[in-house]
């Protein structure tokens, strides 16, 4: 066991180093997408800032630094710019409890790729993501406006409906598994059934729930085809229309973020986290795991990006229709069925 | 020593939040603070160890009761208090009363209510314990509760009918 202050000293750095990593992978997936929707639509997306527009998310960050932060006269201040702030923050909080790989010996020093490991993870991003509505209420509402009010009503009541079929349709992985804790839902996932197909939650009969768990996420960040409340031809933007610059670039880092936690919590709990073909010599050994983990969300991020590119979207009373009527219902049957499974068995 | 300290940080949180909740004058400001005191009371059954407990707080409390309660703000678009001509001898009798009052009050429980300071962590309630219970022990309550919920679902429906839409699905058949 280490002692506190080595404890200490080597979870601050995990969290910088894991702070880091997001908000660069955030600023390359707005790359990702605006290339990959590009080509979807016969276009190259950027190309001209850098050799194939790599350079494009550091010219976008400093012009949403040196744009001019407008605080419009009519607003709410203190809510006003505590919004985006709240927003950030929760959105950050998640990545605290996701495990990428197995334990890495450096220096002496033992340590879980994973900044803590709580015995109810799942829980902690559960409980995150049900106060990220908050972000989204006060912006619209202290924006003073009426789009932004609508646009932050609708946008609330659609997260907080699909929070609930997000929640059910992880409950059947969680009874597969037996335990919260994210580490240990990776690691009922380890081997192989029949010497090659991989014993991930998707193959083991969570597939419908993979789907409802796709669709709950898509709506829960508010991404195409659920994106009603921030559709320009319907709100101007929504929730976040009077804002400018920097608290503008906070929400829009918000969504991603949280784009990208949705897809480490796919890959945790459906596709088999870190576990993948290792092989090689002992530095490529521990470099493997982490190296899987990375390509599932990117996969993951990938269809988000390209149901972007394919779908039209949903108009509001479908979509809320489509969370109640059909996948909560949904959800239920999964979950009743998984459970009666895992009875008969044991 | 840094139980006693943590105890007493999300305590005070705790206790601000709830003082913050009747000093404000828009309401909204007063949501947002008891959102406060369901996080800080939270960290105490953290501190207890019922961190299933303290899990469900959040998301229940905090993120499901609160965001109805600031949505219905919202909508109902509450404004600012407003301030009435204040009487200046209730706040120099009444607040210091008050005081003296709730301490006097809490001492003489704690002297004689028989129970001891617990140390960090010495109520653990891992959810396999806490299922068992609810699905097994007290099956009937939690069933007669949810029924309950239902009852109040449905009231609320009938509530907010428009009469317009009631005879519009009438006439439909």
């Amino acid at each position: 066991m280490l002692s506190i202050e080595t404890f200490i000293i080597v979870s601050v750095i995990k969290t910088v180093i894991a702070i880091f990593v997001l908000l660069t992978a955030v600023a390359y997936s707005v790359w990702l997408e605006r290339k990959v929707i590009g080509h979807i639509q016969n276009r190259w997306g950027p190309t001209r800032v850098g050799p194939f527009g790599l350079l494009q998310p550091l010219a976008d960050g400093i012009k949403f630094l040196f744009k001019e932060d407008l605080t419009p006269p009519h607003v709410y201040k203190p809510l006003y710019i505590a919004a985006p702030m709240l927003a950030v923050a929760l959105a950050l909080t998640s990545i605290a409890v996701i495990p990428i790989g197995n334990s890495i010996t450096i220096g002496g020093i033992q340590t879980p790729l994973q900044i803590t490991d709580v015995n109810i993870g799942l829980l902690i991003i559960l409980g995150v993501t049900s106060l990220g509505v908050y972000g989204v209420a006060l912006a619209g509402w202290s924006s003073n406006s009426k789009y932004s009010l609508l646009g932050s009503l609708r946008a609330s009541a659609q997260m907080v409906s699909y929070e609930v079929s997000l929640g059910l349709s992880l409950i059947g992985v969680l009874i597969m598994s037996g335990t919260l804790s994210l580490r240990g839902i990776v690691d009922a996932q380890g081997g192989t059934f029949l010497g090659f197909i991989p014993r991930w939650n998707i193959f083991q009969g969570q597939i419908v729930a993979f789907f409802i768990y796709l669709m709950s996420a898509y709506a829960e960040t508010n991404r195409v085809p659920f994106d009603l409340p921030e559709a320009e031809t319907e709100l101007v933007a929504g929730y976040h229309t009077e804002y400018s610059a920097m608290k503008f670039a906070m929400f829009f880092m918000a969504e991603y973020v949280n784009m990208i936690t949705v897809a480490c919590l796919a890959t945790l709990l459906f596709l088999g986290g870190w576990h993948g073909p290792i092989f090689g010599p002992s530095v490529l050994q521990a470099i493997l795991p982490v190296f899987w983990f990375v390509l599932k969300v990117f996969v993951f991020l990938f269809i988000y990006i390209w149901v972007r590119g394919t779908l039209p979207r949903f108009r509001y009373d479908q979509l809320m229709a489509f969370g109640w009527k059909f996948l909560l219902p949904l959800a239920i049957a999964n979950l009743v069925i998984t459970a009666l499974i895992v009875a008969l068995k044991s | 020593m840094l139980h006693l300290a943590l105890f007493l940080i999300f305590g005070a949180v705790c206790v601000a939040g709830a003082v913050n909740l009747l000093a404000q004058r828009h309401p909204i400001n007063s949501a947002l603070s008891l959102v406060v005191v369901m996080g800080s009371l939270a960290g105490e059954y953290l501190l207890l160890g019922a961190e299933f407990v303290a899990a469900v707080q959040v998301i229940v409390y905090a993120g499901a009761i609160m965001v109805l309660f600031v949505f219905v703000i919202m909508l109902l678009n509450a404004g600012e208090e407003e301030r009435t001509r204040g009487s200046r001898i209730a706040v120099l009798f009444g607040i210091p009363g008050l005081l003296v009052g709730s301490v006097l009050i809490a001492w003489v429980l704690i002297a004689h209510s028989g129970t001891q300071p617990v140390p960090l962590g010495a109520l653990p309630g891992p959810p396999r314990e806490i299922a068992m219970l609810l699905f097994h022990d007290f099956l009937l309550p939690f069933e007669v509760t949810s029924v309950l919920v239902l009852i109040a679902i449905m009231g609320a429906v009938v509530l907010a009918a428009r009469p317009e839409a009631v005879e519009h699905t009438k006439k439909e058949g």
